[in-house]
């Protein structure tokens, strides 16, 4: 028999998904599936922002060596991987990467400015990457629970798939991977549209009337096709859609409630985890009809 | 004693001067070498006065030898060295020095363009110096012609050749002559019908004594060069004797596979398995789809002759010709060998058909988003619906259709970064066809920009917008879904800076021309050029369009690139006209700059110790093996020997030789030597 070793991944939570923000349920069913399938996890230590939201937009040297240098701590710990779970933090961290492996002036500034070296090749992973590569076996022996006739609409938003030049990661325009992890735990994956649409991101305080229109469609769209849940592996793509659905139903005149559920979430319920150690009871749509499936 | 040159320095208007100094590359070219006995500049040597000016100095000054330091050797050699051959010098004896394209369009600045210019005026003197005569190689002509292609522009080239007397071998791959122009509605900018205009060239062909028609076959080999090349052709199985068979179409009725997707209807109606691809076809005699015939099915499953399989003997019982039927289960692929003179190609596109790269639109899931040529198939009368614009899903009468412009051109994040041209005309075409048909219809029209030059073009799309009301939007489409029956159009309008959300019945994608799948194989077997998107490549951009990189094979149409039907048919006739200047010779001069292999006295015969490296590295095919035979029919060796007439002179053969055996007339060691000598490396 072969003895494989389990592999040790840098976890690196990032602001919104940690212990005590506002997306944690998240971050808690990532960390609680792991345990019980691996890969194991291992928090970054002395990890800071990704320079993501403001800093991104406004100084791209900062946003950069905020970046780089959770990459660099990663490296000097010996991680081969890092798990980035917020889909805005991977692909800040995979084009902090690329751009400083393409400009070497900017990467002797960020040197410069994290007093570290950042030459290695540490390969930043989204959640659906870290499943998909190593737990599909894992998810297939060790289910307990097959949810009953459960309709789940897969909702990549718009992070997990674009820039596809850069990021390089299933379909830009119909990915298929959190659909294939949808159906390993027995779920239902709908055929739907609105996967990478936008969910209005980060305006969803600023033009809150933008992001309404926006969710509305994409909410409009998974009802239609029938889903009784929409899954996501996105904080931002989950406070849009789970946190406005009343105001959407004012506005647009149609009432959805339709859980919006990690993607962990349900796998820990496949798994036969608890509810509330999923964080299953921290949404503002109730999510007992899923958990109801899993019965 | 050595050569008297002489050296003329074009200025090619300011192309060169603006970055040479003319006149000093004139004075260095004197300047420590005894050999240039006449040097001048002069503002366009290839003008009249510029040739005459060469003409009358190689008399006056008694020159042997030639540098003219211009343009690019592609350009204007021949120019130069016919100029010389009317004074009696031998035109090998004149060289390019290329200051233009290797020199002065790169190089920014004066003092280095100067320095470089007269570093290569000196290589250029340094190999005349050394040139011997050479003489052209005469090549006799079959006088006949290979028309590869029976769409509208093999169809005229053929034609136009075949009118000037000269026999003409056309091959097409599919059971019937016509290609894409067949498949049309009506055309732009006049609209009358494809049909109406192509089928009496079809007929025309078919019966026209000089051409000699090759249908559901395809080229096996080309070998051969200039005026004699041998053409193996596969006649596919066609299953149907062509000289028993009348056309009379008691088999394709009687046969029980009616649910085969018509490749000239693209995929919107059906064929039999038993077929003429369309009621026009040419010739009018069916071909069996042994993919689909449940016979040859039954057959391939049970690994039995067709003939031994009684699945299905409908179409052979139904076929009333006696006493042998026309229908043969047992015909086999047959090869054919024809010898012709000069070869066009015009094999045509192919459109992009393939939407799945397309995810945004919906990756090829949804029925009613079809593309261009599929509406060409509901707009005509002989289409599945017989003109009526009924949308493939549920053949409803669509009331908003969206057409989209650069689907797969235009675009070089799906690899396609070219234009295809006939777009921005054909949808305006489609969007009044609809019109025309479905009055209350409304069409929009997503574009980047409206590209419609040509004579009556611009009115014609204006038309579209004015006349004919079709909505016009500047902007790409971003995402199309289907809600209930309709399918959502999310797109921009960059003129107003909105979003627009447009509920279709039916979406058009303006696909774009591709070339054929097999283009580059195909040019392989020609020994032909292609470009990165694997359209052939013409010799020269603008001088020499038709000619493929190979002498005596002409290119004709879209697949040297995209282009619309009066663009082809021009470009068919051009090449037309070359075929008939070629084959209106007796016998063809080629150049004499071809590879040979020493041949020495005895007991020698040869340097050549028989390796073959040449062989292997030799694109032409012209590396042949020689048996050096004594007196009594005993090989004494074996060598390598240069066939002059597929030779192009390419080198490849002579950089290899490893005993320097191999020499290539007018580019010999020696003369390499010399001008690599002759630079001045600081």
């Amino acid at each position: 028999m072969q003895i494989e070793e389990r592999k040790k991944i840098g976890y690196y939570p990032g602001c919104a998904i940690t212990m005590g923000s506002s997306s944690e349920e998240y971050g808690t069913s990532v960390l609680r599936v792991s345990e019980e399938i691996g890969p194991e996890l291992e928090e970054i230590h002395d990890w800071n922002c990704c320079g993501a939201s403001s800093a991104h937009a406004t100084n791209h040297k900062l946003s950069t060596a905020l970046s780089i240098r959770n990459i660099s701590l990663a490296e000097q710990s010996g991680y081969k991987e890092i798990l980035a779970p917020c889909p805005m933090c991977s692909q800040r961290l995979i084009i902090s990467q690329k751009d400083v492996a393409d400009d070497e002036e900017l990467k002797k500034d960020v040197e410069d400015a994290i007093e570290m070296p950042c030459d290695g090749d540490v390969k930043i992973i989204n959640y659906l990457e870290l499943i998909k590569n190593y737990c599909m076996d894992e998810i297939a022996e060790k289910k307990k629970k097959t949810p009953k006739d459960l309709k789940i609409a897969s909702y990549y938003g718009c992070l997990l798939v674009r820039p596809p030049k850069v990021l390089n990661f299933d379909d830009p325009e119909n990915p298929q991977s959190m659909d294939e992890i949808v159906e390993a735990i027995g779920a239902i994956p709908v055929d739907w549209e609105f996967k990478t649409n936008c969910c209005g991101g980060g305006f969803t305080l600023s033009r809150t009337d933008v992001v309404l229109k926006l969710t509305n469609d994409i909410l409009e769209c998974a009802a239609d096709a029938g889903a009784d849940a929409i899954a996501v592996a996105c904080p931002m793509c989950h406070a849009n859609l789970d946190m406005r659905q009343k105001k959407i139903g004012k506005e647009y005149k149609r009432k959805y409630d339709i859980p919006i559920v990690y993607i962990s979430e349900l796998i820990g319920l496949a798994l036969d985890l608890g509810p509330i150690s999923l964080g299953l009871n921290k949404h503002f749509i109730d999510t007992k009809s899923v958990v109801n499936a899993f019965a | 004693m050595g050569k008297k040159i002489g050296v003329f320095v074009c200025h090619c208007g300011t192309n060169i001067s603006a970055t040479v100094d003319v006149e000093k590359v004139a004075e260095e070219a004197k300047k420590n070498n005894p050999g240039v006995a006449y040097t001048t500049t002069y503002k366009y040597m290839c003008s009249d006065p510029g040739q005459k000016l060469l003409r009358d100095k190689i008399k006056e000054e008694g020159l042997d030898g030639v540098v003219v330091a211009a343009c690019s050797p592609k350009m204007h050699e021949h120019t130069f060295r016919n100029a010389a051959v009317k004074t009696g010098l031998n035109p090998y004896h004149v060289e390019i020095s290329n200051l233009r394209e290797q020199c002065s369009w790169v190089h920014p600045d004066k003092p280095t363009g100067t320095e470089k210019s007269i570093d290569l005026v000196r290589m250029m003197t340094e190999k005349t110096r050394k040139d011997r005569s050479l003489t052209p190689i005469k090549v006799p002509v079959t006088k006949r012609a290979l028309v590869i292609g029976g769409g509208i522009a093999g169809i005229q080239a053929a034609l136009d050749i075949a009118d000037g007397g000269h026999e003409v071998i056309m091959v097409e791959r599919e059971a019937s002559i016509g290609g894409h122009m067949a498949q049309l509605s009506e055309t732009f900018p006049t609209l009358d019908c494809s049909q109406c205009i192509m089928t009496p060239k079809m007929v025309e062909l078919a019966q026209h004594d000089n051409i000699k028609l090759y249908t559901w076959s395809e080229i096996e080999a080309v070998d051969g060069y200039i005026g004699n090349f041998d053409v193996k052709i596969r006649k596919k199985a066609r299953s149907v004797d062509l000289d028993l068979c009348t056309g009379c179409s008691s088999c394709w009725q009687v046969c029980p596979c009616k649910k085969i997707k018509s490749e000239f209807d693209m995929g919107l109606g059906n064929r039999t398995a038993i077929y003429i691809p369309f009621p026009q076809a040419i010739p009018s005699k069916p071909v069996i789809d042994r993919e689909n015939c449940i016979l040859f099915k039954d057959a391939r499953k049970k690994n039995i002759p067709p003939n031994d399989s009684k699945v299905c003997r409908k179409c052979i019982d139904a076929c009333p010709i006696a006493p042998v039927k026309a229908i043969d289960y047992s015909q086999e692929d047959e090869i054919v060998t024809e010898k012709v003179g000069a070869i066009i190609v015009a094999t045509g596109f192919k459109e992009l058909d393939d939407t799945s790269m397309y995810g945004e639109y919906g990756g090829g899931k949804y029925k009613d988003v079809i593309t261009g040529l599929q509406f060409e198939r509901l707009a005509s009368a002989s289409g599945p619906t017989e003109g009526k614009i009924e949308r493939p899903s549920d053949g409803k009468e669509p009331e908003i259709v969206v057409f989209i412009q650069c689907v797969g051109s235009r675009d070089p994040a799906k690899g396609c970064s070219y234009c295809s041209k006939t777009c921005c005309m054909y949808t305006a075409k489609h969007t009044m066809l609809y019109k025309h048909k479905v009055h209350d219809g409304h069409a929009f029209v997503f574009y980047i920009d409206i590209r419609c030059a040509g004579k009556d073009y611009e009115e014609f799309s204006q038309r579209a917008i004015e006349e004919e009301g079709a909505t016009y939007l500047r902007g790409r489409v971003s995402r199309i879904y289907k809600k209930g029956d309709k399918l959502v159009v999310l797109g921009a309008d960059t003129l107003t800076g909105s979003v627009v959300e447009i509920e279709a019945d039916m979406v058009v994608l303006a696909s774009a021309m591709k070339a054929q799948d097999d283009a580059e194989k195909f040019a392989q077997k020609l020994s032909i050029q292609y470009n990165k998107d694997k359209f052939f490549s013409e010799m020269h951009p603008k001088l020499k369009p038709v000619e493929s990189s190979s002498a005596a094979i002409l290119l004709a149409g879209t697949c040297q690139g995209p282009k619309d039907i009066p663009e082809t048919v021009a470009q068919a006739g051009a090449a037309a006209s070359k075929v008939l200047a070629l084959l209106s010779a007796d016998e063809l001069e080629r150049e004499p700059v071809v590879a040979k292999v020493d041949r020495l006295p005895p007991p020698v015969f040869s340097t050549c110790i028989g390796c073959f490296y040449c062989q292997r590295v030799c694109p032409y095919g012209a590396i042949e093996e020689e048996d050096i035979k004594a007196r009594d029919g005993s090989v004494i060796k074996t060598v390598a020997r240069v066939n002059e007439g597929l030779c192009q002179g390419c080198g490849l053969c002579a950089a290899t030789c490893r005993s320097k055996s191999v020499e290539l007339a007018g580019f010999n060691d020696e003369q390499v030597y010399a001008e690599i000598n002759s630079v001045e490396f600081n």
